[in-house]
């Protein structure tokens, strides 16, 4: 019920709500920024003189004749060949979160199901794997690949990452079934079916919000991974995360830093639209730990 | 659930976790003990008009040979953990003893390479973590009390700093405050010193830096807190403010503890996340000021030619003890829970 006390402005109001605009304006305004810029030439997006250059593409009108151009995105998608770091990366997403989603759907279900204490003990071991800086995993990657000779290749990052993304996806599941009441799988075993096809029967049928959820983070993970792929993939097998950072390197040349800033805008793209079809499935799930405590 | 079924489900999961987060710990510890071979080097005498000359040449297919057959390197024992690179103990000890105050030992340590990362490091964590925490909750408060038709798009527009590339997202905001990019340009004008560059001084590269660390993990702990304050027993809010309580003490008695639980999983959150802290040194190019922990295996691992696999595995052995002192609290109030609920 709101009284007309609540609804009235008052001096903590007024800071909290301007507070609130502060922040929206600080967390939209660089990519809205970098977005305009992305269709201007460099000497407007990054222009000393006068940043309202930026704006109208002064230079932009002047080189190209209009005031948007899409030759960043030309050099970097045709002349850098970045389609085909995109096509890495969708491989790469798509059988990392397959895959972690399979191994830990059966994980999480039998970490919620088991009461013994050995349950506990993985659950405190993925917890601390989880803190683990990725990178300090790497470095004992490199040696053992290359004696094998399996550095480099797609396969090998997608299975090193489903095993990163293990200790996530599987407390994340676990507590989404501790959420699913253990009366469904028990009477379905006491009609006779086995562990196995209680979870297959019962327990999958309901699982899908869940498993959509915790999909979403692994898809984050693969997707905005750089420790792991800039080390172990090869230069033709790069997804866009590490060739985003080697475009760096190569493109001090005049122009080319339009590039990378295209290729940055064009890995943001893919965030954006799951975040406005997902929004509600991503909030569930950053707070789906929190609530459980 | 019997134990045997119980193996079954987890195996996959178990197998991937042993195989590629286990033993690549064991891996890392194992090659921490060793180092690279050191180049075999001949020397020959070659005669002249001129006399004879000594001249030494790397053997360049001994070498090859030598790494080929041992690729590990030669044994070298708790060695690299103590040499300059890392712990420095013979250094740290020459400092206490060669410096009269502490400020000039400070400085000393503070170039060593392992203890400038680690302190960064833990600067970085120790600042991003709490004003986040504060920042989030600020925010929480004032979406939840806007109009029902703006939460949506605000939780909207917030998620994108989170959710975007780390590296990603360090690079859009480092081409701003680029000398030529719009805020940069912006500063300079203000301070009216054309040269002036966020990237000249360790102080401003730090700041920097945790300015990103808040822009990126702020929306982590603003979405947890507003997901709390939907749960806030309206009954005790009314109840407070029949007794009198203003909006402020409503809040800082009744909102804040209700959220305490909230709290200390979000420090657990962003404790892990920031402790890190990687690739916004890589897209600031920040590394002549700022170096963590995880970027200095990164240098190591990249090493051109020859990485040092022995270096990186020190460090990397030392920064898997820090995150375990680090997580050594939460292990320990969850252990408890959990003997509490068994019996």
């Amino acid at each position: 019920m709101a009284t007309q006390l609540e609804t009235r402005m008052t001096p903590v109001k007024a800071i909290s709500f301007a507070l609130v605009g502060l922040w929206l304006l600080i967390a939209a305004f660089p990519f809205l920024w970098t977005f305009w810029g992305s269709f201007k030439v460099q000497a407007d997006f990054f222009s000393k003189a006068d940043w309202t250059n930026a704006l109208w593409g002064t230079n932009t009108t002047e080189e190209t004749g209009g005031a948007f151009t899409g030759a960043g995105y030309h050099g970097a998608w045709i002349t850098e060949e970045f389609w085909q770091n995109v096509i890495n990366s969708g491989i790469v997403v798509f059988f990392t979160v397959i895959i972690s989603l399979t191994f830990g759907t059966l994980g999480g279900y039998a970490l919620a199901r088991s009461g013994f204490r050995y349950a506990f003990w993985l659950l405190m071991a993925a917890l601390v794997f989880r803190a683990m800086p990725h990178i300090t995993l790497v470095s004992g990657y490199l040696l053992p690949f290359f004696e094998w000779n399996i550095w480099g290749h797609l396969p090998t990052t997608i299975i090193v990452l489903v095993a990163i993304n293990q200790p996530f996806t599987l407390w994340m599941l676990h507590s989404f079934f501790l959420n699913i009441p253990k009366d469904m799988d028990e009477s379905a075993m006491v009609d006779g079916c086995t562990r196995f096809q209680a979870f297959r029967h019962v327990i999958v049928p309901v699982m899908w919000p869940g498993v959509i959820t915790t999909g979403l983070f692994s898809f984050l993970l693969a997707y905005n991974d750089f420790a792991v792929t800039a080390m172990l993939l090869s230069e033709e097998n790069e997804t866009i995360i590490p060739a985003i950072n080697s475009f760096l390197g190569t493109t001090q040349v005049e122009g080319k830093v339009m590039y990378a800033v295209a290729a940055v805008v064009s890995a943001t793209a893919p965030l954006f639209v799951l975040i406005l079809f997902f929004q509600r499935q991503i909030v569930s799930g950053m707070t789906a730990g929190a609530v459980k405590g | 659930m019997k134990h045997r079924t119980f193996f079954w489900f987890i195996l996959p999961t178990l197998s991937a976790m042993i195989l590629f987060i286990a033993l690549p710990i064991v891996s890392v510890f194992l090659q921490s003990l060793f180092v690279q071979h050191e180049q075999v080097l001949v020397v020959s005498e070659s005669c002249g008009p001129f006399g004879c000359k000594e001249s030494t040449k790397v053997d360049l297919e001994a070498t090859e040979k030598l790494r080929e057959e041992a690729p590990m390197g030669q044994y070298n024992g708790l060695g690299t953990y103590i040499n300059r690179s890392h712990l420095a103990f013979a250094e740290v000890g020459n400092a206490w003893g060669s410096t009269t105050t502490f400020g000039e030992f400070w400085d000393q340590v503070f170039d060593l390479p392992f203890y400038n990362a680690l302190i960064f490091t833990l600067t970085y964590t120790a600042i991003v973590t709490p004003l986040v925490l504060v920042l989030g909750l600020a925010i929480a408060i004032g979406v939840n009390g806007l109009p029902k038709l703006m939460k949506g798009p605000s939780i909207f527009v917030s998620l994108l700093p989170f959710l975007v590339t780390p590296l990603v997202g360090s690079l859009i905001l480092f081409w701003m405050v680029d000398g030529d990019g719009v805020i940069g340009a912006t500063i300079q004008l203000i301070f009216d010193d054309p040269n002036l560059s966020l990237k000249a001084s360790t102080a401003l590269t730090w700041t920097m830096l945790i300015v990103y660390g808040v822009w990126h993990t702020l929306p982590f702990s603003f979405i947890t807190f507003y997901a709390g304050l939907q749960t806030v027993p309206s009954d005790t809010l009314e109840a407070a403010q029949i007794d009198g309580a203003s909006k402020w003490q409503r809040t800082i008695f009744v909102v804040v503890p209700h959220l305490m639980p909230l709290v200390s999983f979000v420090t657990l959150m962003l404790l892990m996340d920031n402790f890190r802290v990687f690739e916004p040194i890589v897209s600031f190019s920040a590394e002549a000021h700022a170096r963590s922990l995880s970027w200095i295996i990164y240098n190591d691992l990249r090493e051109s030619g020859n990485p040092l696999y022995g270096s990186a595995g020190a460090t990397s052995m030392l920064t898997i003890i820090g995150v375990v002192i680090l997580l050594t609290p939460v292990l320990i109030r969850t252990w408890r829970d959990f003997n509490r609920k068994a019996h």
